[in-house]
């Protein structure tokens, strides 16, 4: 049996083809995945993401806990700030990436990927009962059935969620967030985050509450150009800006360095699970790496897809993810390639059903405003 | 007008085929079209390729999706819509015409017999749900 959101009806109501995502019955698409991606870009898109998980991390020593937990510094986030990062296990590969919110000095809220949820929690009380301080002075609990995510995404995210809520929130900055109400009387986390990009937030609603905020939004915005937005437009909107997904970039058995998240992995903060295996590989020297690249010639690169030298003779890596860019017209793709292999410009070739597609690294995002 | 025209025949594997006498023009459904969403690349076949009733003879690719195309009859390939790998979205507009794929001449007319008419076909669609 499927699990659904508190939105599945709402999502038949729109037409949303559903699919098994994880375990979770969840819209596809819903007019199409172009329409819902370009409507995202130019207008707003409007996501269903409570499948995503919600963990409560409380107490006093919640931050020490955290900072051991994850790879970025959680010292450094100030009360109602958000903050991305990840976490390792003590093989230094990533058990998940994840967003830490803080609500106030001793309170925490981590959202993490759905299909990870269970064993990213298994994980956290695994750590949490080897942390040190007898019994922890801090509390772990998944909340992730109590909570509805709609994230709201577009240039008029913003104008759209605003009309539902008496919380200012032209003064939120991207990744800071307020907690207020929405409909007059919904308690709400207003963040401004997202995976697409886009200026917009990530709206955190009692589960039962979904319907009439989700209907609501959907009715304000849709005048303006509003289109719900399936999990198809959501991999293609991410997959633009370079972002990674877990299972296809992330994974048990890739470090976060070689993953691109040395922006989020701080080595200078003290202790931190999986931290020892990590500055040894970099101490090594990486092996490969995590690159963009457009396919030079026509076809498309998928997740699997094996790599090889320009010439076809030797394979150097594989493909993590791959599509069609809605927005550039190219067909774009991320690959883990041998550190050598990486550099910006370099050709190389996709084994497409057996046949060598060429491929150049480019820069990315590879969509930019 | 009728999802599927009347003056076509079917497979299973969601293609059409126009008979005009030895010589059929193959395309996929608007079935298939609309199941796979954004078409995004179309793989064709070399001309003068002999292909089997049932064997894959090219690839359609949405931005989800990977989908073989398989041939209704068995026979010669004789032409292929250049036009096609240009304009893949062809193939959401208009299925069942400009987006014809490609051109055969049979060598076995046995191949034609069991193709699905307009009414089998939707019912045969119609189970898929």
């Amino acid at each position: 049996m499927l699990k659904r959101t508190a939105l599945f009806e709402e999502h038949q109501k729109l037409n949303g083809r559903l699919i098994d995502f994880g375990g979770w019955e969840l819209p596809v698409q819903y007019s199409g995945l172009m329409d819902e991606h370009v409507a995202c870009r130019t207008a707003a898109g409007l996501f269903d993401v409570s499948h995503m998980g919600e963990v409560h991390v409380e107490g006093p020593d919640a931050e020490a806990f955290l900072n051991y937990l994850v790879t970025n510094n959680v010292a450094k986030i100030a009360v109602g700030q958000a903050q991305y990062s990840a976490m390792c296990n003590e093989h230094g590969g990533i058990v998940d990436d994840l967003v830490i919110y803080r609500r106030a000095n001793d309170r925490f809220l981590v959202v993490v990927n759905a299909s990870n949820t269970d064993k990213d929690f298994a994980h956290m009380q695994r750590v949490a009962s080897g942390f040190g301080k007898p019994a922890g002075a801090f509390t772990l609990t998944n909340e992730s059935a109590h909570y509805t995510q709609i994230a709201i995404q577009g240039p008029k995210a913003a104008e759209i969620l605003q009309s539902l809520t008496d919380t200012p929130l032209a003064p939120i900055k991207t990744y800071w967030f307020a907690e207020g109400k929405v409909l007059g009387s919904i308690p709400a986390i207003l963040a401004r985050t997202g995976y697409t990009g886009e200026d917009g937030f990530e709206v955190y609603i009692p589960w039962e509450k979904g319907p009439e905020v989700w209907r609501a939004l959907y009715q304000k915005g849709q005048p303006l150009g509003l289109r719900p937005c399936g999990l198809g437009a959501r991999d293609t909107l991410r997959l633009e800006m370079k972002y990674p997904l877990y299972g296809n970039e992330l994974s048990d058995e890739t470090n976060p360095l070689e993953a691109g998240l040395g922006w989020v992995t701080k080595l200078d903060k003290g202790d931190f699970v999986g931290k020892a295996p990590i500055v040894r590989a970099k101490e090594a020297g990486l092996r490969r790496k995590l690159v963009g690249f457009r396919l030079v010639d026509r076809g498309i690169a998928r997740h699997g897809y094996p790599v090889f030298t320009a010439d076809g003779q030797t394979r150097i890596g594989e493909v993590t993810s791959g599509t069609q860019s809605p927005m550039l017209k190219t067909s774009i793709g991320v690959a883990y390639l041998t550190a050598e292999h990486a550099a910006e410009g370099t050709k190389f070739t996709v084994d497409i059903r057996g046949a060598k597609v060429l491929a150049e690294v480019v820069p990315t995002p590879f969509y930019k405003k | 007008m009728a999802r599927f025209p009347a003056d076509l025949k079917y497979t299973k594997d969601h293609e059409w085929a126009r008979i005009a006498g030895n010589q059929v023009t193959v395309g996929i459904t608007d079935h298939a079209q609309s199941a796979l969403g954004d078409v995004v690349y179309v793989e064709l076949p070399a001309v003068g390729r002999s292909i089997k009733k049932g064997e894959t003879f090219g690839v359609v690719e949405s931005i989800k999706a990977v989908s073989d195309l398989y041939s209704p009859v068995t026979g010669k390939v004789i032409e292929v819509n250049t036009a096609l790998p240009d304009d893949p979205g062809t193939i959401n507009r208009a299925p069942h015409t400009d987006a014809w794929i490609i051109k055969v001449e049979v060598t076995d007319p046995a191949s034609l017999n069991d193709l699905l008419d307009a009414a089998a076909y939707e019912s045969f669609v119609a189970t898929q749900k």
